[in-house]
């Protein structure tokens, strides 16, 4: 990779330009790489054509992978049985399972994993709930360009980002002065006349971050359902209304069993992402006021309070999570291809 | 709003719990339905119409009432915009800084993964599904297990037991490459899935016929298959351009502590951990911090939605 930046300016501008530069340089050199590459293998005629066009074209992936994934995976599954603190110590030792059970045993932590847990039963299945529902509602409706729009725009948006729209959904100040958040307004126009502080109240903080999940996730959910709903055939429809199916009954009996696979694969993408939800919970309030989950506080041990090991640990604990969902997934994915 | 529902003319047939379907059927019929849809639409959009709004109300007014209250009090202003996007330490460098390490940590990896593609979809050699599998199977990995090993390898090489195997990448530490690289490198798995399926669907008639008429495999990829995967490329680079921009984990995790290196995203996370300071200035800001990716999402919706349906799980 070429040098991207310059030293610091004292120009904006001049930075600015600087940073734009880098990448300019840093593209444009890649495919001036690619090019002379090609150009150069391409003078290759006899038996290795074959071969150098596979190490040219296959190589870079797999070197990339190996030294991105697979090495680093198998390095920190090797520190969680270590007692490394900070990163580059030197004397570390094996201590067998001692992270783990420091992982179940710590009361904060326990407080962490079950309050993931939460997150994995809650955030999907009201994700899926919302997405499905205006899924369903929209299937049959004409003009929805508008309303899907909107309830899919979310997505595009950065946890950062909707953690920091959504605190201001959820700001406090003193009932006796004009509100900000709208959360307080409406509760207090019906009759909650001094709602909490909501973010630093526990446990209703939990929820209301969740909230900003399924905000994010709903629409993803009702994308990819409503694409399974509009492959249901015609004619399916149309018998199951002869026999008398129409509205709630004809999604109940026909539509949502037909789209049951699509409904669990949803909901297990929904948990993956939800058991590496770092960002919302990071920016509202860095895991203070018990609203810690595992994503941020392997974080904080592997770069903030130097228990590199532990939070390596917890890392391994995301992974075995997420092995079963994926795992699933993936088997759904191969077994739609087979059928195609 | 129309619905293609036919008139009720047959009897249904009876079921249990008659009643209380007819009630939850009409419930669900058309007025009622387009009622429920505006209002999820509304509710998903009111937050984010809540910043935008209080982006363009006076410091006074937007610290001290609702954004609501525009209706009653129309005052607004550009000051906070001004202020965020002139002064010293505003967020023009992030926003330059987010650009620079989304457009190259899209492109490299679109050109490495549709080699790869090719390569195991076109070169077929033994072993070749088993790699394909693999490297699809490594979607498995949490990025989290990636992050302290690359950074160490990015700092002092990959060594085993104390002897350096590969010296750690020239000229990347501590820059922006440092994310090219790592994001590149998590998006593999995806990119390569994505754009081997297409590329295996291309016309096989169409590179028998270039290799006859003698053009190397990479003559065909560069000519043939490039050129016609660019639905693939699209659907994918929206993706990642998307996920790059609003990234936050890898931006912390490998670049600078520097505010005047950091992306958008965690620039954003810093100033609301600073309370108190300039409060009025978080609602421009955080409104800049989503509209790159709103822009770019509602440009580019429909490819954006075909990469998701193709099956995709990232992180």
């Amino acid at each position: 990779m070429l040098s991207a930046f310059v030293p610091l300016q004292s120009s904006a501008a001049a930075q600015a330009a600087s940073t734009l530069w880098g990448v300019v340089e840093a593209v444009g050199g890649f495919v001036i790489i690619l090019v002379v590459v090609f150009f150069v293998a391409g003078r290759v005629t006899n038996r290795l054509q074959k071969p150098v066009a596979l190490i040219i074209t296959l190589g870079p992936a797999l070197l990339l992978v190996l030294l991105g994934l697979v090495i680093p995976a198998l390095r920190t599954i090797d520190l969680s049985f270590k007692n490394q603190q900070f990163l580059g110590q030197l004397d570390t030792k094996y201590i067998g399972f001692k992270n783990y059970t420091y992982a179940f045993t710590d009361p904060y932590t326990q407080q962490t994993i079950l309050r993931t847990l939460l997150w994995l039963l809650i955030v999907p299945a009201a994700s899926v709930l919302v997405g499905l529902t205006a899924a369903l509602l929209m299937d049959r409706m004409t003009h929805t360009a508008v309303p899907k729009t909107l309830i899919f725009l979310p997505t595009a948006i950065s946890f950062v980002g909707a953690a920091v729209i959504w605190s201001y959904v959820y700001n406090y100040v003193d009932p006796s002065v004009p509100q900000t958040g709208l959360l307080s307004e409406i509760v207090i126009k019906l009759g909650w006349h001094n709602p909490p502080n909501w973010l630093i109240t526990s446990p209703i903080n939990i929820f209301l971050e969740m909230v900003i999940m399924v905000w994010i996730q709903a629409g993803f959910a009702m994308v990819v359902l409503g694409a399974a709903l509009k492959a249901i055939p015609d004619e399916v429809i149309e018998s199951a209304r002869l026999d008398g199916a129409e509205g709630f009954k004809l999604f109940r009996t026909v539509q949502i069993p037909m789209i049951r696979n699509t409904i669990v694969v949803v909901m297990t993408t929904v948990m993956i992402t939800t058991l590496k939800v770092f960002d919302i919970v990071f920016t509202i309030n860095n895991g203070n006021f018990n609203t810690d989950v595992l994503a941020r506080q392997m974080y904080a041990d592997m770069f903030v309070t130097s228990q590199v090991s532990r939070g390596a640990a917890l890392a391994v604990v995301i992974f075995v999570l997420v092995l079963p969902l994926m795992w699933y997934n993936i088997r759904q994915l191969r077994l739609e291809r087979e059928v195609r | 709003m129309t619905t293609t529902t036919p008139p009720i003319t047959t009897t249904p047939p009876p079921l249990k719990g008659k009643a209380a379907t007819k009630a939850i059927r009409s419930a669900f019929s058309s007025p009622v339905a387009s009622a429920l849809v505006v209002l999820i639409s509304v509710l998903w959009t009111i937050p984010t119409l809540g910043l935008f709004v209080n982006s363009f109300r006076p410091k006074e007014d937007a610290l001290t009432t609702g954004w609501w209250t525009i209706v009653t009090s129309p005052h607004f202003s550009l000051d906070g915009y001004k202020a965020v996007l002139t002064s010293e330490g505003g967020l023009v460098q992030p926003l330059i800084n987010s650009l620079a390490i989304t457009i190259p940590a899209t492109i490299i990896p679109i050109f490495i993964a549709s080699m790869a593609g090719y390569a195991l979809a076109w070169m077929r050699f033994r072993g070749s599904d088993a790699i394909f599998f693999g490297i699809f199977a490594l979607q498995i990995v949490p990025l989290q297990m990636a992050l302290v090993p690359l950074q160490q390898y990015y700092v002092h090489g990959l060594t085993f037991g104390g002897v350096t195997v590969l010296p750690a990448p020239p000229g990347v530490r501590g820059t922006l490459a440092q994310i090219w690289l790592s994001h590149t490198m998590f998006s593999l798995p995806l990119a390569v899935f994505l754009l081997h399926n297409f590329i295996a669907q291309l016309p096989g008639s169409l590179i028998e016929a270039a290799r006859v008429d003698g053009a190397s495999h990479l003559k065909i990829f560069q000519s043939i298959v490039l050129p016609l995967s660019m639905p693939a490329i699209a659907s994918f680079g929206i993706f990642q351009f998307l996920w790059v921009w609003n990234d936050l984990l890898v931006a912390k995790t490998f670049g600078s502590t520097d505010p005047n290196l950091q992306p958008i995203t965690a620039r954003m996370q810093n100033l609301v951990g600073n309370f108190g300071a300039h409060q009025e200035l978080l609602y421009p800001s955080g409104f800049l911090t989503i509209v790159v990716p709103l822009i770019v999402f509602l440009a580019l919706q429909r490819y954006f939605v075909r990469g998701l349906l193709a099956g995709s799980v990232k992180g």
